[in-house]
């Protein structure tokens, strides 16, 4: 795979010094709960800043998933305020991309699939070309979606994603369950998207890729925020005992 | 994909079939299926077509249904075998002037095993008395057609009220000549049914004619153009040279002429101008 | 029971003869049937994939409706189509009772509740699996129900042989709106009707085998897309 130092799908992008207009995530006294059920986001508070990459971490069922949909507008909360930059969730979308961790191509071609966002977001579709050669896929433009191996899917759901010249990527455990080097590719398409301005919120599981990648870091635990801090700081010493138990492999409930 | 062009296709599709129902030399004939099954139409209007140049188009239904589909003008011409109903429909002035055209007759069909004992018999009343006696079986078209409409007079003549029977020996179809003949056959139920239809009619099995030669089993056939003044989109001019074809000596040796397997089907009775 | 071996050889001398009565109606049949599939697709899609991912009150009573018209009688088309198209009716004027455009009308609204109904089934399951990923792209609900259609177009494919079939093979509405005119709007089913009612039973059966052999062709044809399309996993 080529580098892709110099990459940028972003017609709109600005040097971070001055992206003042970017997106900054505030959010207050969230919470989420179905049917009554017991509350899976409890009265969550948290303030990230429009640059950089942040990586949400946390035990399975800690509310990781559900709380980027709810960054993403997909479900709405059951009480609190989210904020990006003071948009509406619909305007907010618009300016973001979600990767899923099962990639949901359409039943057309490899090109036809980064061809149809470009055309659904009046996107110059001279750029699909591009994107498929920055994904390593220009070679299985014209091969079906649906016959792309794992790694392949998700690097085209990542081409897709990056068709929207989103201002904010979120990608839910976008590299879980894929080999190694299709991690490390996927890895380094975003880290080149995020040092071209776009603000990535990243959750995963994988505490390696998570120092490869997190400028900060957001550890949930029963559905709040234990810690959030700078990755340099959070991985030597965790504050929390429950990110302690996390980080050196312990079951945490 | 788009609504115009869904739009545009109809509109070709109308123009063209508009064009092809309106042309002056295309008429529409409401007949009753006696007519058309026996191959009567087949036999008489490629002459009339080589004749005149008019072009005849036949919808064959009952004779009740080809009134009705006539008094909503659609259709030029009215040849239908139901004297007492033509004339009902020329007195409410759907039609100008109803024509005596050609007769044939009416004839009762059963299995040859013929379980009432009917074979043979010239009293129609008698024999469907008999039927009637012995419970056995007879299929009557039940659809308010011209030959319906016949048994029935012969049944009320006879005294019969077979209706009361009826799902038991007596079985209304309600469908055409030769559904009704299929599904008598299928049961081994008599059957009245016009001797043109017989004739020409392809599932005999074992059945033969039982009863024929009643003065009360003539069946004539009239033929009459519509109204234009009740329906003024009909071809009235080129339904009156049809009608005037049919009645004239040309068209009456036309009908003498049709035979099938030698036998004649119909009897030309027009009257003479 | 002699008519069924009868009316195999029947039918094989009327295709080895060339009969070309048999070809006009094959012909019209294909034509009618054909022009009614395409048009009640082109009505029945949208509604469906509308339908498919549209929520509104009263969307559950539409559904029961929709399904149920699939059962419409075809004789009661045939007799709404001849009320309407009759000279004394409302669209007399047009001229088109007894032709084959008042053919393809009834058979339209015959199978345009039919594609209507079974396209919103195959684009409902569709739509489950891409809807979080198409509110993710933000998509207009028109550019959602045209990626359905189009992604959803071989499992569709069969959902118009559904109405085909139907329409090719049924007799109550056309009979009633085309008159059975020989050389104008006589096709398969009306002309097996005639045969039955002339007692040629062997002929009749003989035109249902034919009917059966052109309804096999096209399933053939259309299957042989989907198994193309399967080989490229767009189904």
């Amino acid at each position: 795979m080529s580098s892709f130092d110099t990459v940028s799908f972003r017609p709109n992008a600005i040097p971070t010094d001055q992206a003042d207009h970017l997106l900054p995530l505030r959010l207050r006294g969230l919470g989420l709960r179905f049917d009554q059920g017991t509350p899976i986001l409890k009265d969550l508070d948290l303030d990230l800043s429009p640059h950089g990459c942040t990586v949400i971490m946390g035990p399975n069922g800690a509310g990781k998933s559900l709380l980027l949909k709810l960054l993403h507008g997909l479900i709405a909360p059951t009480s609190g305020r989210i904020d990006w930059g003071g948009l509406s969730m619909d305007d907010a979308r618009m300016r973001q991309a979600l990767v899923f961790q099962k990639p949901v191509l359409l039943r057309r071609s490899v090109a036809a699939n980064i061809d149809f966002v470009l055309r659904a977001r009046g996107r110059p579709r001279d750029l699909c070309d591009a994107l498929l050669q920055h994904v390593g896929l220009a070679h299985k433009a014209r091969l079906p979606a649906r016959r792309l191996s794992g790694g392949e899917a998700q690097r085209l759901a990542l081409a897709r994603a990056l068709a929207c010249a989103p201002d904010v990527l979120l990608l839910d455990e976008a590299t879980a369950s894929l080999d190694p080097a299709s991690v490390q590719s996927i890895e380094a398409i975003v880290r080149n998207a995020c040092s071209q301005g776009t603000r990535v919120i990243s959750v995963t599981h994988d505490i390696g890729q998570a120092q490869r990648m997190a400028d900060d870091v957001v550890f949930l635990h029963g559905g709040r925020v234990v810690e959030h801090g700078p990755a340099r700081e959070f991985f030597p010493r965790p504050q929390s005992q429950v990110a302690r138990d996390y980080l050196s492999g312990k079951l945490v409930f | 994909m788009n609504l115009q062009s869904i739009f545009g296709a109809s509109a070709i599709a109308l123009t063209f079939a508009t064009g092809a129902l309106a042309a002056d030399q295309t008429i529409l004939v409401q007949s009753t299926t006696s007519t058309a099954n026996s191959g009567l139409y087949d036999h008489l209007l490629p002459l009339f077509h080589d004749t005149t140049g008019i072009q005849v188009n036949v919808v064959a239904v009952g004779t009740g249904q080809a009134i009705k589909n006539a008094q909503n003008c659609d259709g030029d011409v009215l040849l239908v075998h139901a004297k007492t109903a033509e004339e009902a429909f020329v007195d409410a002035g759907y039609g100008t002037l109803r024509t005596d055209l050609m007769y044939n007759d009416f004839v009762i069909v059963g299995p040859a095993t013929d379980p009432a004992d009917i074979g043979g018999m010239a009293d129609v009343q008698a024999a469907l008395s008999k039927i009637a006696a012995t419970g056995g079986g007879f299929a009557s078209r039940g659809d308010d057609s011209g030959t319906h409409k016949k048994e029935l007079a012969l049944w009320a003549e006879a005294g019969i009220d077979p209706t009361s029977a009826s799902g038991d020996w007596y079985r209304e179809t309600g469908s055409g000549m030769g559904a009704t003949l299929n599904a008598g056959i299928g049961m081994g139920a008599y059957v009245m049914t016009d001797r043109a239809t017989w004739i020409s009619f392809g599932n005999k099995q074992d059945y033969v004619i039982q009863v024929e030669g009643d003065d009360a089993l003539f069946n004539q056939y009239g033929v009459i153009p519509v109204n234009s003044a009740k329906c003024p989109s009909a071809n009235i001019d080129a339904a009156r040279i049809f009608a005037d074809w049919l009645t004239s000596p040309a068209g009456q040796e036309a009908i003498a002429s049709y035979r099938i397997d030698g036998q004649q089907l119909f009897f030309p009775n027009a009257p003479k101008s | 029971m002699q008519s069924i071996g009868e009316a195999f050889s029947v039918a094989l001398h009327l295709v080895a003869t060339g009969d070309a009565d048999l070809f006009e109606i094959v012909l019209l049949s294909l034509h009618v049937s054909l022009s009614a599939t395409l048009l009640a697709g082109l009505l029945g899609l949208p509604v469906g994939a509308l339908v498919a991912v549209a929520r509104f009150p009263g969307r559950g009573a539409l559904l029961v409706v929709m399904n149920a018209l699939m059962g419409l009688p075809p004789v009661v088309v045939g007799l709404l189509v001849y009320l309407y198209l009759s000279r004394s009716g409302p669209l007399g004027f047009l001229g088109l009772l007894y032709t084959p455009t008042a053919m393809i009308i009834a058979q339209t609204i015959l199978i345009a509740p039919i594609i209507a109904a079974l396209s919103r089934q195959v684009l409902e399951d569709l739509h489950a699996e891409y809807a979080e990923q198409f509110r993710s792209l933000c998509l207009s609900r028109r550019q959602t129900v045209l990626a359905l259609l189009w992604d959803g177009r071989y499992s569709l494919l069969t959902v118009g042989l559904a109405g085909f079939g139907r329409a090719v093979a049924e007799v109550g509405a056309v009979i009633i709106v085309g008159g059975n005119i020989d050389h104008l709007t006589r096709v398969m089913t009306t002309a097996i009707a005639l045969e039955t009612s002339k007692g040629n039973l062997a002929l009749a059966l003989a035109l249902g085998l034919l009917l059966l052999v052109i309804a096999l062709g096209v399933n053939a044809a259309v299957q042989t897309l989907r198994m193309s399309a399967r080989r490229q996993a767009y189904v």
